[in-house]
């Protein structure tokens, strides 16, 4: 982890401004979506703070299994745990926007199918976790989920939304990507937004270890 | 070695044959063939879910340290999915044969329908291979099983589900076959190579 506060105080002006400019900034006007296109400095983040936290925790399950040491299995699962609160925000403020733009809160999209199974299967890892009561094995198990659980993962944000015919996310079924056609005033508030998201995504991954790591003291 | 339980197999196979009677029953002959399909996959999910599980789940301690003292991890996990694989692709011909015989079959593309169909299977069965091996070092829960192997099995399944659709258009081109049977083949791929690294660790204790 890195040390020094400047990167926690990084994350929130980065937060603050995308809130603050985001909300004043001046947007292009397209059908449908008309302002709501506003959400997309928090909904886009919160899927990106999703995979960067279940990133983290495949790398540090993978250290595990080279280490056997037990700290890395506790970041691990703790990156679990920050990833599945970003991923439920995500869904959250997507149902939000669909329903405003699509006029429903879930639609047979195979983006919202995809980020829903992922979901379920990190979930399906916490459950895991709870039903071994040994200490080291409960960490080789999990640990070897949790490498085919990213597997799923990747599978199902990166390759099934392109390979299927029709989205009602832009960027899928043909069209070029989304970031390309981003509008320049809006990139300058949607990267900082990405990269504050992501900050605080690893602040309260490092506040979750420590407060774990004291739990496991008090316990003999 | 599994070929022992004889009782198993036979519950599976009589398993595949009842649910294929409810659905005539309930159906009648002519259904449209997206629910053809579906149905037809979800019998054959069930019937893996019950083969499958039974690699590991249900296996003594004893017979398990002999294997420990006899066999590479690589070889055991290996093994089961060339076993479960064979398996999962006779139960899967017999059950498409039967599934024919009470509902009639659609006009597929065969040289799309029958490749996709054995990858399917084997993809099924190494991936519930894995699922139970975590699931019976977890302590042999069946509700375990069914909940770790549900979201690994999805992608697998929407592929399969998909290349059977593209099989019924009329006239494809090769071109998407194959697209098709690729992705097919790397995510079957991909199962076998994670099981293969990660199975020692499952299997050390």
């Amino acid at each position: 982890m890195i040390k020094g506060i400047w990167w926690k105080v990084l994350g929130l002006i980065l937060i603050l401004y995308s809130i603050i400019y985001g909300i004043l900034v001046e947007v292009p006007v397209l059908p449908v979506i008309h302002q709501t296109i506003r959400n997309l400095f928090f909904h886009v983040p919160m899927w990106f703070a999703m995979f960067i936290m279940f990133g983290t925790s495949l790398i540090y399950s993978i250290k595990y299994l080279g280490s056997l040491k037990l700290k890395d299995d506790l970041t691990a699962s703790q990156a679990v745990n920050t990833g599945l609160f970003f991923g439920l925000l995500g869904l959250l403020t997507g149902m939000i926007w669909a329903k405003f733009t699509w006029g429903d809160f879930w639609t047979n999209d195979p983006q919202l199918n995809g980020a829903a199974v992922s979901v379920m299967a990190y979930l399906a890892y916490t459950i895991l976790r709870g039903s071994i009561d040994e200490k080291a094995l409960r960490a080789r198990v999990s640990a070897v989920y949790n490498i085919f659980a990213f597997m799923l993962l990747v599978i199902f944000l990166g390759i099934l939304p392109r390979l299927a015919d029709s989205s009602l996310h832009p960027g899928k079924g043909g069209n070029s990507s989304t970031m390309g056609d981003l509008d320049p005033t809006m990139r300058m508030v949607f990267y900082p937004a990405a990269i504050g998201w992501i900050l605080i995504a690893f602040w309260i991954l490092d506040i979750r270890k420590r407060k774990r790591i004291l739990e496991l003291q008090q316990q003999p | 070695m599994e070929i022992r339980q004889k009782y198993a197999l036979n519950a599976i196979l009589l398993y595949v044959v009842s649910t294929v009677f409810v659905v005539q029953l309930s159906f009648g002959r002519i259904i449209d063939e997206t629910s053809w399909i579906a149905l037809f996959w979800i019998i054959l999910l069930f019937a893996a879910f019950n083969a499958v599980s039974k690699s590991f789940v249900q296996e003594h301690t004893a017979r398990r340290l002999y294997y420990f003292m006899i066999a590479a991890p690589v070889s055991i996990v290996l093994s089961k999915i060339v076993y479960n694989s064979l398996l999962m692709v006779s139960l899967g011909f017999l059950s498409l044969g039967l599934y024919v015989l009470f509902l009639g079959m659609p006009d597929f593309n065969p040289w799309l329908l029958y490749p996709s169909f054995i990858l399917g299977c084997i993809g099924l069965a190494s991936a519930l291979t894995m699922v139970s091996a975590i699931a019976s070092s977890a302590g042999n829960n069946a509700a375990l099983m069914a909940v770790l192997g549900f979201p690994v099995v999805i992608p697998l399944l929407l592929l399969v589900i998909n290349s059977f659709k593209l099989a019924l258009q009329v006239n494809i081109s090769t071109l998407q076959m194959i697209k098709s049977l690729t992705s097919l083949f790397l995510i079957d791929a991909v199962v076998v190579i994670l099981a293969v690294i990660l199975f020692p660790y499952l299997w050390r204790k």
